[in-house]
């Protein structure tokens, strides 16, 4: 059993996973300072987050190494989550479009950012 | 030897005794960490659909959030640092628990004080950024000059409810880290499982991060 010793790995395996979590990091900031728009930025944006969340869960966590079953039981039930965000992504864009359909567009004048 | 894989997965839920191979603490805080998971997503999501049902423009973030040192406002670079700062205290709390197995005291004591020291520095930039928020800018949670009322709501819940969660762990890493230095944990057996219980707690606060930063910041 793992757990007896407990969870050590060479401490090489941190530094490396922290520098690729800077270089994620740096990359996902480039996205929105290089102003990328459209699919490209969504698609760069979720790469980048997914894979950040990755390596914090799979070596900082330790999930790498810990049993089947925990994985199972831990990760398995978030994916539920898929679910209630299709519903709500579907109902958002309902609500939408009767509030266009029932009072019309938005006429809201945004004011200009005051800058510091 | 236990079988691992799918029939590890059989062996290990059908034995009639503890089902994970990992100390109790350790199975609680996991089983915690799903529930905030669920939490934190239902903010997220509820954010979504309001920003999806709002006939208003959503104000720009990259805009809101940008500061200037002097020159032109440089656009998220606050949440940049204070992402950057984040990663760095999950890095030293990485190598406290490392250390912890070690039975290295001093330096597992040293590596967890950083570690606090980094989310409360967190803690006091967002407390910045609210404040540049509210009092500058005119964001309150029912309205906001640059767009979508639920704007406001969003970004407090979603961000307050995160920094609550950083603040919560700066307390619990200092309590932890001083029974580290003062031998408390020598006392009873010299086990250092809960450096990596903590951990488990830090490093879910950064990774809830990483979801914020993507969908409420870049988005």
């Amino acid at each position: 059993m793992a757990s007896e010793e407990g969870q050590q790995h060479p401490i090489s395996v941190y530094f490396w996973i922290w520098g690729l979590l800077f270089v994620l990091s740096f990359f996902s900031y480039m996205v929105d300072y290089l102003n990328l728009q459209g699919a490209l930025r969504w698609t760069l944006i979720l790469v980048f987050m997914f894979l950040k969340a990755g390596f914090i869960v799979a070596i900082f966590m330790h999930m790498k190494w810990e049993r089947l079953a925990l994985k199972i039981a831990i990760i398995g039930p978030p994916v539920a989550i898929l679910v209630l965000i299709w519903l709500m992504a579907v109902e958002g864009s309902y609500i939408e479009e009767t509030r266009v359909d029932y009072y019309g567009e938005s006429t809201f004048e945004p004011e200009a950012l005051p800058h510091h | 030897m236990e079988p691992g894989g799918t029939s590890g997965v059989i062996h290990d839920f059908s034995r009639d005794k503890q089902a994970f191979g990992v100390p109790w603490g350790k199975a609680m805080m996991w089983i915690f960490l799903l529930s905030d998971t669920f939490i934190f997503s239902c903010f997220l999501v509820g954010y979504m659909s309001v920003r999806l049902a709002t006939t208003d423009p959503w104000p720009i973030p990259s805009e809101v959030f940008a500061l200037s040192f002097g020159g032109d406002p440089i656009p998220l670079i606050l949440i940049a640092i204070m992402t950057f700062i984040l990663i760095t205290s999950s890095g030293t709390m990485a190598m406290a628990v490392n250390m912890g197995y070690r039975k290295d005291r001093k330096k597992t004591f040293w590596l967890m004080l950083i570690t606090a020291l980094l989310g409360a520095s967190f803690v006091g930039m967002q407390a910045f950024e609210w404040t540049k928020l509210i009092v500058d800018e005119g964001v309150r949670p029912w309205s906001n000059p640059m767009g979508a009322a639920q704007f406001g709501s969003s970004f407090f819940m979603i961000t307050g409810f995160h920094g609550m969660h950083v603040s919560a762990g700066v307390i619990y890493l200092l309590v932890v880290a001083n029974r580290v230095r003062n031998g408390f944990y020598e006392k009873r057996g010299g086990n250092y499982e809960i450096v990596e219980i903590t951990g488990l707690y830090w490093h879910f606060v950064d990774l809830v991060w990483v979801f914020i930063f993507a969908f409420f910041y870049l988005w």
